[in-house]
């Protein structure tokens, strides 16, 4: 356990503001951009969103407190890569507590490393636990608050 | 207060979809519920919280205590370690 968020997070592929106003939209906005920034291979980027968006319909990661934590696992993968979406106007995830949810982690990961994929899920739950983690991240709304608050979160 | 020790048997260990499986069958007792990752720490997290159970870090083979206070206590502690136990229908 306790792998840096700063490590996980592609931070190139954060987007401060998503566009997409709905959840299966967010999760292929999300996906696109870990490809356009060469996170994961561009080819299959769809077959990617369109699994994701698979595994939500078969149970949902809103997680409640208006987190949302989408992921999959795909055999085109070869490491993890997870990014982060944000939404000030809250996207509806079928959420646990049915709230809106405004801030997205999207986590993709290998076939072949489940004990990988549960130790990058701890990494961010341990800082989503945070009402103060939270809130910060509702209120980031550029590319560079985003990243700060990543590498507060590593060092607390 | 009871108590049951259970194994991860699934090779995809305790990951969201099981979590989620597990809070909604724990919100079915009047019991409160805990569980600890006896091979990995000692943090005692609500088994009740889907948000709580991500920290787990339960892959397989690690050991889960699950505990349970209140009146079904003991019905409680035995059906989640058997919705553990079962794999959750995986491999």
């Amino acid at each position: 356990m306790g792998r840096k968020l700063s490590e996980l997070i592609h931070t190139e592929s954060i987007i401060s503001e998503l566009t997409s106003t709905d959840r299966n939209g967010v999760i292929r906005e999300l996906v696109q951009s870990l490809a356009d920034h060469g996170a994961i291979p561009l080819e299959h980027a769809d077959g990617i969103s369109r699994k994701a968006i698979e595994r939500e319909n078969d149970g949902t990661t809103g997680f409640g407190n208006g987190v949302a934590v989408p992921h999959v696992k795909h055999a085109a993968l070869t490491r993890m890569a997870a990014t982060i979406g944000r939404s000030s106007r809250g996207i509806d995830f079928a959420a646990l507590d049915r709230g809106p949810v405004f801030t997205v982690f999207l986590l993709v990961s290998p076939l072949s490393a489940p004990d990988d994929h549960l130790a990058a899920m701890e990494s961010i739950f341990r800082c989503l636990q945070r009402e103060s983690f939270r809130r910060f991240l509702r209120q980031a709304d550029t590319h560079e608050a985003i990243i700060e608050l990543i590498h507060e979160a590593d060092e607390s | 207060m009871a108590q049951h020790d259970v194994a991860i048997p699934n090779t995809e260990g305790l990951h969201a979809r099981p979590v989620m499986r597990f809070v909604a069958l724990a919100a079915k007792f009047h019991s409160q519920i805990w569980v600890t990752n006896l091979t990995r720490n000692a943090e005692r997290l609500d088994g009740k919280s889907a948000m709580q159970l991500m920290l787990l870090e339960a892959t397989q083979g690690c050991v889960l205590r699950i505990e349970a206070q209140g009146a079904d206590s003991q019905a409680a502690v035995t059906a989640l370690a058997d919705l553990i136990a079962s794999g959750f229908d995986e491999s």
